[in-house]
């Protein structure tokens, strides 16, 4: 039943905005060529601060299959502290790619077979001028960086588009910042 | 123009991209967000409507039903237990003969509470008179939204899109909103035949005596039961008026062609999937699958429910080996209606397929597609066995 298809599941918290953040994705992996993108949020149970996740599911062709993601390829997190309460590598695929927003150094990661990338994307949205707390343009950055899925111009833009009347220079910036400040473990 | 958003926002942009006049909705999960969008819309003046706020979903409807009978364009949305609560108001439209449409987050039903995805509320509808389509992805929603406003007022009966809860409206996947002008030439401004109208005062839907009688003029009016007849015969009729309006929709956007029954690859299979909403294109992952192992089996979609297709679904099941309905709602202690409608219309076929009925994903019970895979493999394999009971797929335990 596998298609060829790319999924990234997003880990957040409710009112982050992790679900903003795969649709910016979505569009612009859409524009880039990929015709089926489908992005499910956790259904029914949203709640300010509770951990949520979103699965986006990338591929060439319309994608029929709608339910959940159980063997992400990628696996996009927006807190760092999530990780001390939900296991956010669940079915990860092995060698697969898990981006963290982190003050923390790459060194303090070690998951078995998972190739990790770390940005500190609530510091660095500050320094674009961002309030305290928005990640979800910056994270676009480090996605990008990590996954080499689709490119960061093409991202800025759809970040510019998502957030059109919320400061979106701001955000763009943000994202291509954090594009540049993105470290890269090795494959594992 | 491609749009990446949730499944009620295409809803929403389709009853916009419709002129609607009239909007009156009460919040309900997994609907809610649609009605949301609409009002945004009704703010920002994107969309020139009335948007009425009501304490509750037998108002929401009795809000459409007088403003459809004043000759506006109206139309609401609900889910499960709101769906409910406007049953009376849902019999009156249909009997009035007003041409309202509704979108249907389709839920589940308490008790117990659940907010998640079946099609037990459109289904309990069934027999009211009102016309159903389902929709399978945010496409046909958008697209769906604007026939069901040509349909509703050539025909006089309101209708139904329904779409599954949460799977199609929480999630988001591209689809085309066509230009507004073009949506203009295709569905013109409402203009009923009978109105209030105070210059031409008349009373609607009185009390109506079982036997007829000369009217106030003095011709013969029809009592209650011809009034019911010409419903049924005009539903029935109905189904010519929605495939000459897929054609021009098709001639007009490219879309479309399947106004009744969406076949995927079931050109001269021996078994054929039946089933509504979402789960009919998931099932496609699991037909390229069999075919590929040598499973001659194809799945169909039904997007047309009331009025019951039925000629459609001779065509495409008779001489079929067996047919598997797939369901999300039954009627319990029977079976699935849809399962029962289809066996009730190959009855009289020559060459009568085995048939068999399956219930799944009741209160948004995750379908994986192996289970689907496995039942449908199963069923393939030994149609002969499995009776006329339905099976239930992915029960984990009994409940004492």
């Amino acid at each position: 039943m596998e298609r060829e298809r790319i999924e990234i599941r997003w880990h957040g918290r409710g009112g982050q905005g992790a679900i903003t953040a795969a649709k910016i994705v979505a569009n612009a992996a859409f524009e880039s060529g990929y015709k089926g993108v489908v992005m499910a949020p956790t259904f029914g149970t949203e709640r300010r601060g509770a951990p949520v996740f979103t699965s986006l599911k990338i591929s060439k062709n319309k994608i029929y299959d709608l339910s959940p993601i159980e063997t992400p390829d990628m696996v996009v997190v927006l807190d760092h502290t999530l990780l001390e309460e939900v296991n956010v590598t669940t079915g990860l695929k092995k060698g697969g790619l898990l981006i963290i927003n982190t003050p923390k150094p790459l060194e303090a990661y070690d998951f078995e077979g998972i190739q990790v990338a770390v940005a500190d994307v609530t510091a660095h949205a500050l320094e674009s001028n961002l309030p305290p707390g928005v990640v979800n343009s910056g994270i676009i950055g480090a996605f990008s960086k990590a996954s080499g899925l689709v490119d960061i111009e093409r991202l800025a833009k759809a970040v510019e588009d998502e957030f059109h009347d919320k400061k979106p220079r701001r955000n763009a910036d943000a994202a291509r910042r954090v594009y540049e400040r993105t470290v890269m473990g090795g494959k594992k | 123009m491609h749009l990446i958003e949730s499944g009620n926002v295409a809803a929403a942009t389709g009853v916009k991209l419709s002129r609607a006049q009239v909007i009156a909705a009460y919040p309900i999960t997994p609907q809610t967000p649609l009605t949301e969008k609409l009002s945004e819309f009704v703010a920002e003046g994107s969309l020139t409507a009335e948007y009425i706020p009501v304490e509750s979903e037998h108002s929401a409807m009795a809000v459409c039903i007088a403003a459809s009978s004043a000759g506006a364009r109206a139309f609401t949305a609900t889910s499960a237990n709101g769906l409910l609560y406007m049953n009376e108001q849902l019999h009156w439209a249909a009997g009035a003969r007003l041409p309202i449409v509704m979108c249907v987050a389709n839920r589940g039903i308490g008790a117990p509470w659940t907010v998640w995805n079946d099609h037990q509320d459109s289904i309990s509808q069934r027999d009211g008179g009102w016309i159903q389509l389902y929709a399978n992805d945010h496409q046909q929603i958008i697209d769906t939204v604007i026939k069901a406003f040509r349909l509703s007022e050539i025909v006089s009966i309101p209708v139904m899109v329904c779409y599954d809860g949460y799977l199609l409206s929480h999630t988001y996947m591209p689809f085309e909103a066509p230009d507004q002008d073009r949506v203009d030439a295709f569905l013109p401004l409402f203009s009923p035949k009978n109105k209030l109208d105070p210059d031409q005062p008349s009373n609607f839907n009185t009390v109506t005596l079982p036997d007829v009688r000369p009217d106030v003029r003095g011709n013969l009016a029809p009592g209650y039961m011809e009034i019911r007849h010409t419903l049924h015969q005009d539903m029935r009729n109905s189904m010519e008026v929605l495939k000459d309006i897929d054609q021009a929709f098709l001639d007009a956007f490219g879309r479309g062609g399947t106004p009744f029954v969406e076949p995927y690859r079931c050109d001269d299979v021996e078994h054929v999937v039946v089933c509504m909403g979402s789960l009919s294109y998931h099932m496609r992952d699991v037909i390229d699958q069999l075919r590929s192992e040598g499973v001659n089996v194809g799945v169909m979609g039904v997007q047309l429910y009331r009025p019951f297709p039925d000629q459609a679904m001779v065509s495409a099941l008779s001489g079929k080996r067996s047919v598997m309905v797939f369901e999300k709602a039954l009627s319990y202690g029977n079976q699935g209606a849809l399962y029962a409608d289809i066996k009730s219309a190959l009855y009289n076929v020559d060459r009568r397929p085995l048939i068999s009925n399956h219930i799944l994903g009741l209160g948004g019970r995750e379908i994986k597609t192996q289970h689907l895979y496995d039942a449908v493999k199963q069923a393939c394999g030994n149609p002969e066995t499995l009776g006329d009971t339905p099976h239930w797929i992915g029960l984990k335990c009994q409940a004492s």
